[in-house]
């Protein structure tokens, strides 16, 4: 899809002041955090980190294990991050790639250390004040040797009906035996364009899990990340939850690259259209042996909308498993009438069907954060999807 | 407790059953015989209210109420439960959850219930998500045990199940249709014993297990002979249904498999 970038002023010129804590901000910009999942009272986290608009407004660390820094800071300290810094991306890619290579507004680093276990999430905010605004942020992730991190990824516009641009690079390093956990939640607004460009590689042994969580409207999404397993035995796991209000344009996929033996990639997906329309991209490919790969795509008509699922899958050796499964329809009257027999009227049996199908229980989420996703489908449920 | 009056359903426009009179009042056990495609499970899913089956002609009662078309969950409501032999697959719902909503507004332990089942393991599983047979029959009995309903229809409760979990199946059954053993007099183990059920079985193992009353054969959608459930299934087992074919065609099948 055409994207009028020049529509959009990256000039930074709406530029929020820095904050010590989350719990500063506008009673408002809290509520919109709060629905991309983000802690406002930084309590249960790791550190946090909050960019507004051009500016990063906000860095708190604390754990030792983790270095987080501005993007924008890593680069002076580390002489440009040379061994990371647009390596896994191209700025040739197309105009979005360029654009955001041409205006750095900011991003985080985060570098978790050598053998280091951190239970407890880091968590990032890209949030957007204004109208018009263009948003152009780069992070870069190493994971070091043997150590664990989770990464929460909080995006959210101050307005549900601004216009806004978001174009977001991330590029994940997974060194040996390390662990990451990525969630991402999007809080966007029925007028926010979001272009994330994410490319990820893992090294022996390593484990990356992507959870993304999309329940409310957003005007134009398009992302397509892609993770490379080029270490032996490294795993790779992508679970998405789309819900696609009436407005919603979502073209969203995960691709994943098995290039050594006895890796393993699965990619979960789960889109339910109330209205909206939504293309749901799957890559797997192989070009090692042995190597397993699986991909699922379910959607859920309620009601208008339309989901289009493209699962792909690539191999170009023998001795790989590879398999995908896709269906899409509404939910089946077979289900609802199991529960009715078991005394559900018909919306208590529809909503529990949505709930369980939106289910983000195998994500393995803190249980704060699950919680609260419970309570934001149960709302959903009462209000959106029936 | 339920009565059924010249029952005609048909499924797509295609009648399954032509006429069926049946009562079965408060404590019985009323045992189905028939070959397959006779209409065995079509009766039972139209009298849980399941959307293919519709009523052209007929009534049912329960506990007084005209049900002929009311919606499943009134039905369920009112005490009808069903174990069903090839239940959905429900994706994000664990079975304890599913136990929970079958209690309803009674405070029920999914847990301790699974635990005679020795089914807890399964609790955190999706509803039917990959179970084997045996494994969705005591899934099925778990929810009925939660929902404690006044009339059960079991489809074949032992089909799938092995030797191992039969006797476990099977004293299940007997527990949800006549209650668990007690302590008391006579008279009030009587009184206790308000549970009716409608049961198809094939191969009969489940006899062993339950006071079975009465019994009749579905036959071309129609119920015909009705004697002790023994009885039918001693000459089912000697002569096949196709001795019942031919009985049938006399004039009396009454006498005919009262006299065998």
């Amino acid at each position: 899809m055409s994207l009028a970038i020049d529509n959009f002023h990256f000039d930074g010129s709406e530029v929020g002041e820095k904050i010590q804590n989350l719990g500063l901000l506008p009673h408002m910009d809290q509520v919109r955090l709060l629905g991309a999942g983000i802690d406002v009272h930084d309590t249960h986290v790791a550190g946090s980190f909050m960019q507004q608009n051009a500016e990063g407004i906000h860095l708190h660390q604390k754990n030792e294990g983790i270095e987080l820094l501005g993007i924008k800071q890593a680069l002076k300290k580390y002489d440009g991050l040379p061994q990371h810094f647009w390596k896994l991306l191209d700025p040739n890619q197309d105009a979005i790639t360029q654009k955001a290579h041409d205006v750095l507004h900011g991003g985080y680093f985060v570098r978790a250390k050598k053998g280091v276990k951190v239970t407890e999430p880091l968590q990032s905010c890209m949030f957007i004040k204004g109208n018009r605004v263009g948003q152009s942020i780069h992070n870069i992730v190493i994971v070091e040797e043997g150590a664990e991190v989770h990464i929460l990824n909080g995006c959210a516009t101050a307005h549900d009906d601004e216009e806004a641009l978001h174009l977001g690079l991330t590029e994940f390093y997974v060194e040996k035996g390390g662990k990451l956990t990525f969630t991402m939640i999007h809080n966007w607004g029925n007028r926010v364009c979001v272009r994330p460009k994410t490319a990820g590689i893992v090294a022996e042994g390593g484990v990356f899990q992507s959870n993304y969580i999309l329940l409310k409207t957003v005007g134009d999404l398009a992302m397509y990340p892609t993770i490379k397993l080029d270490g032996e035995g490294a795993r790779a796991r992508f679970n998405s939850i789309i819900v696609a209000p009436e407005g919603s344009q979502i073209d969203a996929g995960n691709r994943i690259l098995l290039n050594a033996p006895n890796t393993r990639g699965e990619v979960i997906a789960r889109v339910l259209t109330t209205g909206g329309h939504v293309i749901n991209r799957g890559f797997i490919g192989a070009y090692a042996t042995p190597v397993k790969g699986h991909l699922e795509c379910k959607g859920l008509l309620l009601g208008g909308g339309s989901v289009h699922t493209i699962p792909e899958l690539f191999s170009q050796c023998d001795g790989v498993e590879l398999s995908h499964e896709a269906a899409v329809g509404k939910i089946a009257q077979e289900e609802i009438e199991y529960l009715m027999a078991r005394g559900l009227d018909e919306d208590e049996a529809a909503s529990t069907i949505v709930r369980g199908f939106l289910n983000v229980d195998i994500m393995g989420l803190p249980k704060q954060l699950q919680t609260a996703i419970d309570e934001q489908i149960e709302t959903l449920n009462a209000h959106n999807a029936m | 407790m339920l009565e059924i009056r010249d029952l005609h359903v048909s499924i797509e426009g295609n009648p399954v059953l032509k006429g069926v009179n049946l009562t079965v009042r408060a404590g019985e056990n009323f045992i189905l015989f028939g070959p397959n495609g006779s209409g065995k499970t079509s009766l039972l899913m139209t009298l849980m209210g399941v959307s293919n089956y519709v009523v052209t002609q007929g009534s049912i009662r329960f506990k007084g109420v005209d049900i002929t078309h009311a919606p499943m969950y009134e039905r369920a409501r009112l005490g009808i439960g069903i174990s069903f032999q090839r239940p959905p697959t429900i994706h994000g719902l664990p079975t304890g959850k599913l136990v929970e909503l079958c209690g309803r507004n009674r405070n029920v332990d999914p847990k301790a219930l699974a635990k005679k089942l020795h089914f807890d393991a399964f609790l955190d599983r999706d509803v039917n998500a990959g179970f084997s047979g045996g494994e969705i029959k005591r899934s099925e009995l778990l929810q009925l045990m939660a929902q404690k309903p006044d009339l059960i229809l079991f489809d074949e409760p032992e089909s799938g199940v092995d030797l191992e979990n039969m006797q476990l199946v099977g004293q299940t059954v007997h527990d949800l249709l006549e209650g668990e053993k007690k302590e008391g007099s006579l008279l009030e183990q009587g009184r206790s014993r308000q549970t009716c059920g409608l049961i198809i079985t094939h191969t009969g193992y489940i006899l062993q297990y339950i006071t079975a009353h009465r019994g009749q054969v579905l036959y071309h959608g129609k119920l015909m002979c009705e004697a002790n459930p023994h009885e039918i299934l001693k000459h089912i087992q000697q002569h096949g249904y196709q001795e019942c074919l031919r009985c049938l065609s006399t004039e009396t099948p009454l006498q005919a498999i009262v006299k065998s």
